[in-house]
Formats: structure tokens, C-alpha cells, sequence
């Protein structure tokens, strides 16, 4: 209890460092440096949650394939972040102000992993005895994924593809190769249907 | 294209096993953490790597971008296609239990191909993002 205490306190302590030098710096790559390491913090936070397959997935997606994106879309942008001198009085009074409902609400959450909880009565135990019995999948969180919640993940999957479309059409438009264009557009046109 | 020897020796030592580790990832998925999407991105992560060493120009000649076009939309049609063959076969959309001899292999036989599917079109995205930011400026996106 007190190793996962100190644990905790530990994570929340880097994340809260990360977040201050992410505010503080001006620099393009270091804030894409610093988010990735947000996310590798977070990341070991779903783990001591008992939530590898987020953890998984927070560590490849976030710390991993959207730094090399952020890195690759960076050549565009200029080195350094512009000062802001516009007064930040109001958004900081609004971020203030939604932290402290949010700590506030959060102590009416049930205690993580409490069985009495709402969320653990409801359809839960339902997915966990059929993971086993009708499915056969020892990991959960897959049969939950794939069988139990197949819809959403399809949508996710097609929510991923239709973005993937949407950026490769919008780079191909740019006014910089103009002879390429249309060609290329025709090309995905083609292979997308 | 880097002419550093060590990371180009790393590179290629590397390849192979992130591969590896992605397709375990990808069909380990029922019985331990992972799935399509985080095997998706470690599988591309490999093919970016590769890119980022020996150049955009090489890493196409590796995988060239119609083949990546064409896998980014299979996999969609994949997932699609396991949730109409279950309706031809006379359940609901995406009910898999007919797909195999017992519910249970077919449950099986359906997650499994549903994960691939997620796979084969987030790899296949983030390579085609990778490639169309790295080659925006030059004109060289696919």
C-alpha cells in the first residue's frame, strides 16, 4: 500500500515537472520532446493501474509513432513558439477554476478497483464470465474489443483510415508541385474507390 | 540518407526483430496485452525507422507506396468483409459465432482476423502519414 503510495507520488510528481517545463519552454522540438515523455509518465501510471493494454497502447501511439509524426510535420513549422504578451489573466482564472471542480468531483468516485461500484455491477461481470465461457480469450480487454464492442472498434478502425485519407489528400494539394497533383489525386481516387 | 555506419548497421540489425515483435504483439493479442493497433504502429515504426536512415527514396523502394494505398484500404475491407460474411451466413453483422465449427472457434477465427485487419490499416496509415509529411516540401509524398 505505501510502495504504491510512494509509486504514485513519484509518477504525478514528473508528470506535474514535464507539464511545468512544457509551459515553460518556447522551443518547437522540445515540446514535442517533452510530450513524448508526458506520455511515456502516463503510460507508467495505466501500468501501476493495472491497465497494460492502454499502457500499451499509450506508450506506442503517444510516446512512440506520434513524436516521429510530430517530428516529421515539424520541419514545417519555424524553430521557436512566438512570445505571447496578450493577457492571460481570464484562461488562467478558467483552468483554475475547472481543476478545482474536477478535484472536487473526484472525491465522490468510488475507490478503484472497489466490486461494489457502480461500473463493476452493471454488464461487467456479464463480459468477464462470457470472456471465458463463449469466447475463450484469456485477455479480456480483446474479447471486449473485438466481440462484445466489434462495432466501435470498426468504427475506430475506419475513423483511423478516413483520417489517414484526409491528410494524404490534403498534402497532395499543395500548390508546390502543381504537375504532380492531379495525377496523384486521380492515383488515390483510384485505390480508395 | 545518414552515413553514419552505426546507426545504418543497427538499422537493418533491428529491422527484422521489430517485425517480429509487432506480429507477436498482433496475434498474441488474446492472450496477452496488445492487439491491431498497438502492433499497427510497431510494425510502421520499423518501416519509419528504416526511412528515416537510408532516406525516403530507399524506404519506398522497400515498400512502395501503391502497395501501402492498396494494404491501408484491405485492412477496412477486412474488418468489414468478417462482419458481412457472418450476415451471409445468417447471424448479425459482426456476430461471430458462425464463422467457425463451434461459437467458440469461430469467435476465435473472428477476433483474429478482425485484429488484423485493425493492423494492417493503422501500419499502413501511419506509414502513408509518415512518407506524405517527410516528402510535403520536395513534392515527393506518395
Amino acid at each position: 500500500m505505501i510502495s504504491e503510495l510512494l509509486i504514485n507520488a513519484f509518477l504525478v510528481t514528473v508528470m506535474l515537472a514535464i507539464a511545468i517545463a512544457l509551459l515553460k519552454t518556447r522551443t518547437v522540438i522540445f515540446t514535442v520532446i517533452l510530450t513524448s515523455a508526458y506520455s511515456l509518465v502516463a503510460a507508467l501510471m495505466f501500468i501501476t493501474l493495472d491497465a497494460v493494454d492502454v499502457a500499451f497502447t499509450e506508450a506506442s501511439v503517444g510516446a512512440g509513432i506520434s513524436t516521429i509524426l510530430f517530428l516529421a510535420a515539424m520541419a514545417y513549422l519555424p524553430k521557436k513558439e512566438e512570445e505571447n504578451f496578450s493577457n492571460q489573466f481570464l484562461p488562467a482564472l478558467s483552468c483554475i477554476v475547472l481543476g478545482a471542480i474536477l478535484i472536487w468531483c473526484s472525491y465522490d468516485l468510488p475507490q478503484i478497483g472497489l466490486i461494489s461500484s457502480p461500473i463493476h455491477q452493471h454488464i461487467v461481470p456479464d463480459y468477464i464470465l462470457g470472456s471465458r465461457n463463449d469466447i475463450g480469450i484469456p485477455n479480456i480487454v480483446t474479447s471486449v474489443l473485438a466481440s462484445y464492442r466489434g462495432y466501435d472498434t470498426f468504427g475506430e478502425t475506419i475513423v483511423v483510415f478516413t483520417a489517414g485519407v484526409a491528410v494524404l489528400v490534403l498534402l497532395q494539394n499543395n500548390k508546390k508541385n502543381p504537375k504532380n497533383t492531379k495525377s496523384k489525386i486521380n492515383k488515390i481516387d483510384k485505390k480508395v474507390g | 540518407m545518414h552515413k553514419n555506419p552505426i546507426l545504418r548497421v543497427c538499422t537493418k540489425i533491428l529491422f527484422a526483430p521489430i517485425i517480429l515483435f509487432g506480429l507477436y504483439v498482433q496475434f498474441h493479442g488474446d492472450f496477452g496485452p496488445g492487439g491491431g493497433f498497438q502492433a499497427g504502429v510497431i510494425v510502421a515504426s520499423a518501416f519509419i525507422l528504416y526511412s528515416i536512415v537510408f532516406g525516403l527514396d530507399k524506404g519506398k523502394e522497400l515498400f512502395p507506396s501503391n502497395v501501402n494505398l492498396f494494404l491501408l484500404t484491405l485492412g477496412g475491407i477486412i474488418y468489414g468483409g468478417v462482419g458481412i460474411t457472418s450476415m451471409f451466413l445468417g447471424e448479425e453483422f459482426l456476430s461471430y459465432n458462425v464463422l467457425g465449427s463451434s461459437p467458440q472457434s469461430g469467435q476465435h477465427i473472428g477476433i483474429l482476423l478482425v485484429e488484423f485487419g485493425v493492423g494492417l490499416t493503422v501500419s499502413n496509415v501511419m506509414i502513408a502519414l509518415f512518407n506524405a509529411f517527410a516528402g510535403f516540401k520536395s513534392g515527393k509524398g506518395n
